[in-house]
């Protein structure tokens, strides 16, 4: 595919997230309910994972090394 | 450190690294590691595995004595991702379809659905159904590419009448412009006869004027025409057989005449992908029913064996008689029957043999005589030829040929003989000169010319699909080319990019395939000229790339010869 800007590309992307997720056929308002739906889980994955992943890679590495290392602390 | 773990290959890899954390760790923690270990492993194996396993083509082909020509038939395997996709955008869809439904009965939406009545509610529904499920929520939302108006001849090229939907497919307005030159992929006119001018338009005109177009009679009360009779000679001569009898309508010609044919205590070995006309014909019949994988004549053989073996169950008598029912061209796969193979077989265990030629009749063999035209037999060994007019010939109906008893027999005990209405004499007509044209007895070379120009085309177009990367099923020579589409938005997008781009295709989903191998089935005539189909590749190339439809991850390799000779089953245990 040759695209003649980033834009137009994007706007590819975009559609073959339509296509491949099988919302292209449903009404707008059902496509907006699948993103937010889609989005807010990925949001609350991201956030979760910032918040708990740090915390049990310290757990994790306490346990395989039996020490503290200092670095990975995030609090 | 993990991930220098997760190259190691053996155990001694883990011994060295080892080395890495203190020597006097407990042997738990090693447990543990070991566990990781073979754990990232499994999925290093889980991945190649997938690699090597899912993409691989299945070909199938015979150069044995039976076969004149290469018989190169192939079924590219779905990319497993793909059909991880392809379910997930299923649920998707059905969730969603949940939720509408939920609406609709509270009434928060208005339904516009067949629904019982008020006052019937507690009655058994008489329209709900999962297939109803699917038609309601899946298929309302792109129905728009199908049941488009035509306003011409469906030809090569033909006008379509321009419609937009302003309740997402519910009801559809027309805009009262036409979409002029669409390039027809999708009709089944495989050597061109839908046409309105030339001497097929022109001796069906005069012959309307003669005898109108309505007969108002069955054949045998006053509605035999000497056209009838000149028509029913002429298909017998064509096919090479003693005999044939036309009918008004094609599905009805499989779906009343085997029930003619085969009754209580028959045995009817039908191909899996048989056409619905023949499995409603089989089971109206009221005979068993055994069912045979897709062309696999292993799978034939062991069920023939079968039930000569134990013949009917429960009493054990022999079958009165076992028909195997197979097609020419399997219309959604796009496949050829091993008819060679099969006639061994029917021979061999002294079974009947019903061939429906729906497809292949005009669009196959050197001079368009069919599938048995196409491997060069002779037609005496199939018992039951059927064949439909509506396709290779432009008209309507379908013809029963075979053996004089035969016809004889199925003019007096076929419902659709009995019953039906003759045929319209422009029809009859249509089918006499068009069939005389490909015969040559026209004194023109016309009808040869397009038989020749439509295994071109085939060939051309098959080979640049493959070329461009798309999944193609079927068999080289066959005219009917299905291109996987897989994904439930692509129908609907595949086809509104193509009309959006002047270019007319048949999408097919669920009920009409299995769910996850929904398809575009392009049906190439003799009609495209070559630069309609170079434009036609180059468009469904474009929306190839626009969809990312370009599916294929290999080049196509032959498998090794396997030679035919009679033993060949043999080996088959249960």
């Amino acid at each position: 595919m040759n695209f003649k800007n980033f834009r137009e590309y994007l706007a590819w992307l975009y559609y073959q997230y339509l296509l491949i997720t099988g919302i292209y056929v449903l009404e707008p308002w059902e496509k907006s309910i699948f993103n937010s739906i889609l989005f807010s889980a990925i949001a609350m994955v991201i956030y979760t994972s910032y918040v708990f992943v740090p915390i049990h890679v310290r757990l994790a590495l306490e346990f395989v090394f039996g020490f503290f290392p200092p670095t990975v602390c995030p609090v | 450190f993990l991930i220098r773990l997760k190259k190691g290959k053996s155990q001694k890899i883990i011994q060295s690294k080892t080395a890495f954390f203190p020597l006097n760790c407990p042997i738990s923690l090693k447990v543990v590691f070991l566990c990781v270990f073979v754990y990232n492993n499994m999925f290093v194996c889980l991945f190649f595995y997938i690699c090597f396993s899912v993409f691989q083509v299945h070909l199938a082909s015979c150069y044995g004595g039976l076969y004149g020509r290469p018989f190169i038939e192939s079924f590219e395997e779905t990319p497993m991702l793909v059909a991880v996709l392809t379910y997930m955008g299923y649920g998707i869809l059905t969730i969603f379809g949940y939720l509408r439904d939920f609406l609709r009965h509270w009434q928060i939406e208005k339904c516009s659905i067949a629904r019982e009545k008020e006052n019937q509610k507690d009655f058994v529904p008489l329209y709900q159904d999962f297939e109803n499920f699917y038609t309601r929520n899946l298929y309302m939302r792109i129905r728009d590419n199908w049941n488009r108006p035509i306003c011409s001849v469906p030809g090569a090229k033909m006008d379509l009448m321009e419609r937009t939907s302003r309740d997402y497919n519910w009801t559809f307005e027309y805009t009262d412009r036409v979409v002029q030159d669409v390039i027809n992929l999708g009709s089944y006119n495989y050597l061109g006869f839908a046409e309105n001018t030339g001497p097929c338009a022109d001796s069906a005109c005069e012959v309307t004027m003669k005898y109108g177009v309505g007969v108002t009679s069955t054949r045998q009360e006053i509605g035999n025409l000497d056209r009838h009779e000149e028509m029913e000679k002429l298909v017998a001569k064509f096919l090479g057989v003693e005999s044939a009898m036309a009918f008004g309508m094609g599905f009805a010609t499989n779906s009343m005449n085997i029930p003619a044919l085969a009754g209580k205590g028959c045995l009817i070995l039908s191909d899996e992908l048989n056409h619905a006309s023949l499995v409603l014909g089989a089971r109206l019949s009221g005979s068993t029913i055994r069912v045979f994988k897709h062309n696999n004549m292993q799978s034939l053989e062991k069920l023939l064996r079968e039930a000569i073996v134990h013949g009917q169950p429960r009493t054990h008598r022999p079958w009165k008689k076992i028909l195997i029912v197979v097609e020419g061209i399997y219309s959604m796969e796009g496949s050829i029957v091993r008819l060679p193979e099969v006639i061994a077989l029917k021979k061999r265990y002294r079974a009947y043999l019903y061939l429906d030629e729906a497809h292949s009749i005009g669009a196959l063999g050197p001079k368009g005589r069919g599938v048995v035209d196409y491997f060069g037999l002779d037609p005496c060994d199939v018992d039951v030829m059927m064949g439909t007019f509506t396709k290779s010939f432009g008209a309507a109906g379908g013809y029963i040929a075979g053996k004089r008893e035969l016809i004889e027999y199925l003019r007096s005990h076929s419902h659709s003989a009995v019953y039906a209405t003759s045929m319209s004499p422009p029809v009859v007509e249509q089918i006499i000169t068009s069939m005389k044209c490909i015969m040559g007895e026209d004194g023109t070379t016309i009808g040869c010319k397009r038989v020749r120009q439509l295994a071109d085309n085939t060939v051309y177009f098959r080979k640049r699909l493959r070329e461009m990367g798309f999944i193609t099923y079927g068999n080289n020579d066959s005219p009917v080319v299905p291109m996987m589409l897989y994904m439930p938005a692509k129908i609907g997008a595949f086809g509104r990019e193509m009309l959006k781009r002047n270019i007319g295709v048949v999408v097919v989903g669920f009920p009409a395939t299995p769910i996850i191998e929904s398809r575009a089935r392009f049906c190439i005539s003799a009609a495209h000229t070559k630069d309609m189909l170079d434009r036609a590749l180059s468009v469904i190339s474009e929306v190839g790339d626009l969809l990312q439809l370009k599916y294929s991850r290999h080049r196509i390799q032959p498998s090794p010869a396997r030679p035919f000779d009679d033993n060949v089953y043999e080996d088959i245990d249960d």
